[in-house]
């Protein structure tokens, strides 16, 4: 593993000094978030018993942010150096596709957790919340962070501009992130939204993320964790066979 | 001995485009090697297939023994480039940017690194910018940069695809001053540059690519040699122009045109046709041709350039023997 743990700790201290930017301003929307929804539904949904409609988006937000914001790190960097040409200062050392893969992913993991954390404490003011299944927590926080961040290296050695990647994440993240439960439960929806629902690998994410706090949820965790565990799986092999292939890196 | 680069039959095409077409080559440990062409010719290609950011479609590359595809770790820690490309990490320091490049290569944090990174801040005069952020160096402080994270991990192979261009003089003495140490002290040097001047200077040793392929390979006193033909150069009075069967032939370089011959016999017919244009003559020097009338001849084809005068010698301009590879 020749050169991962450079090239993690240069992933994250590229991230860290722009962090106002990289983990504060992601933390201060989703603050937004809740209190703008949670001023409107909080009196008018009720989706599990004995939880307020704020304490259920909390862990919906915080899920949300640490997605949205592993695959903004894996593949702004990525595609940043590559318009820029400094992609080359990775390609030429002796480091293997796998380590690559690895110190990328685990460094957008390292962004999305600073920042659902960072969600979570600013939010830890306005409801209070249970942690029934901690272990559930952590488990799809670290599986739902390192789908969304091979996305995002898949994303950005896919990309060859930068309008291409926005198009990538308004056209396919925000819509998966947002339409998996974030904000409802997907057993409010009418009966054909409810299936499209259970066709987005997000759902699933936040779902077994959300049982952890509250340990009620939408579907079981574990048919949850059988889902987002084989998308993890399955995103890992295709952005190691790309990178093994030098997909749009290597000429 | 191992050599410290061995091409062999390296073939590569992007489309229609046939950058390399069979390109062999070999490079010993040690050397100077320059490698000229025009542009497209195929330089940046055959490093890049070098250095692995260009996959081949036949052919083989190793440096120092080492194939650049099936042993490409050892092979890149053999190998340092600079790239043409003036590319740069916004979010990092000088400092910072050479720790980096080291851990890359595995080298880790120890008294001995540090040394080495200063000893090449202070040879590349960087030393005072060490700790500033990349965004707020000039273009030229960012090559000296490149040309430090090439060195960062002491590579016995060393590759500058244009190194120079547009850095001023100073950089330039600085930058191969350098560079000649590092050679002195047993590093290959391979160099793509526009400057023939710097390639005749530094070079011991020359392949010309045209088209993809190699046209010419020599020593660079081989090379002068073999195109030994003489070159008249005239300085003109002020508002004279050369006749056009003479500009045809000649170039033109700060005032002075540069006319290649091969025997004697041929200057009389240039004075002739200067008379006959009514004269205007201030200078005239005879002198041996440099390595770019090699360059141009070579780059003409083997058929060399048309004789200097129609009738005076028809092996004037021939090109004499190639040493041609691929």
């Amino acid at each position: 593993m020749t050169g991962f743990p450079t090239l993690f700790y240069k992933e994250v201290l590229r991230f860290w000094k722009v962090g106002f930017q990289t983990v504060a301003a992601p933390v201060i929307t989703a603050l937004l978030y809740l209190l703008i929804f949670s001023h409107v539904l909080e009196s008018r949904v009720q989706i599990y018993e004995k939880v307020s409609y704020t304490a259920f988006l909390v862990p919906g937000l915080v899920m949300m942010s640490l997605l949205q914001n592993a695959f903004a790190n894996s593949s702004s960097s990525l595609i940043q150096s590559k318009v820029t040409g400094s992609i080359i200062f990775v390609l030429l050392p002796p480091i293997s596709y796998r380590a690559f893969y690895m110190a990328y992913m685990l460094a957008a993991l390292v962004r999305g957790l600073s920042v659902g954390a960072g969600v979570l404490l600013a939010t830890l003011w306005f409801a209070p919340l249970q942690f029934a299944e901690p272990l559930w927590i952590l488990v799809f926080a670290m599986l739902g962070g390192s789908i969304l961040a091979s996305l995002g290296v898949i994303a950005g050695i896919w990309a060859d501009k930068f309008d291409q990647l926005a198009a990538f994440q308004n056209f396919l993240i925000m819509p998966l992130t947002f339409l998996s439960g974030v904000f409802y439960s997907i057993h409010s929806l009418p009966p054909f939204w409810q299936q499209v629902s259970h066709w987005n690998p997000v759902f699933y994410m936040i779902d077994g993320f959300r049982h952890g706090f509250f340990g009620v949820s939408d579907v079981s965790p574990w048919q949850s964790l059988t889902i987002v565990t084989t998308c993890f799986v399955l995103l890992s092999l295709l952005t190691l066979e790309m990178l093994k292939r030098g997909y749009k890196l290597r000429a | 001995m191992t050599p410290a680069i061995r091409v062999q039959q390296v073939a590569k095409r992007f489309g229609s485009v046939e950058a390399l077409a069979g390109v062999s080559l070999e490079v010993p440990q040690g050397e100077f090697f320059g490698l000229l062409g025009p542009n497209g010719a195929g330089k940046t290609t055959l490093i890049s297939a070098l250095a692995g950011l260009v996959r081949l479609d036949r052919g083989r590359i190793e440096v120092m023994g080492c194939d650049v595809v099936a042993d490409y770790r050892n092979a890149r820690r053999q190998l340092g480039v600079v790239p043409q490309e003036l590319v740069f990490d916004p979010f990092f320091s000088v400092r910072e940017t050479l720790r980096i490049q080291c851990g890359y290569f595995g080298i880790r944090q120890s008294r001995k690194r540090e040394d080495w990174i200063d000893e090449i801040l202070a040879n590349l005069d960087l030393t005072g910018k060490a700790n500033a952020n990349m965004r707020s160096l000039s273009g030229g402080m960012k090559r000296r940069v490149l040309v430090a994270q090439a060195l960062v991990h002491r590579p016995p192979v060393i590759v500058l695809d244009e190194p120079t261009a547009g850095v001023d003089v100073e950089l330039r003495q600085t930058l191969w001053q350098f560079i000649r140490r590092l050679n002195q002290e047993g590093h290959t040097v391979v160099l793509t540059t526009h400057y023939l001047e710097e390639a005749e200077n530094l070079c011991t040793r020359i392949a010309m690519l045209k088209a993809g392929q190699v046209v010419a390979l020599d020593t660079t006193a081989n090379l002068l040699r073999r195109f030994s033909v003489h070159e008249l150069r005239l300085k003109l009075a002020p508002g004279i122009d050369l006749p056009p069967e003479l500009a045809s032939r000649a170039r033109h370089k700060e005032g002075v045109w540069f006319i290649a011959f091969d025997q004697y016999s041929e200057i009389e017919p240039v004075l002739g046709i200067l008379r006959a244009n009514g004269g205007g003559l201030e200078d005239l020097e005879i002198g041996k041709p440099d390595l770019e009338d090699v360059f141009v001849r070579v780059m003409h084809g083997k058929e060399g350039l048309p004789p200097l005068i129609a009738g005076a010698g028809a092996s004037a301009a021939s090109p004499g023997h190639l040493e041609v590879a691929g």
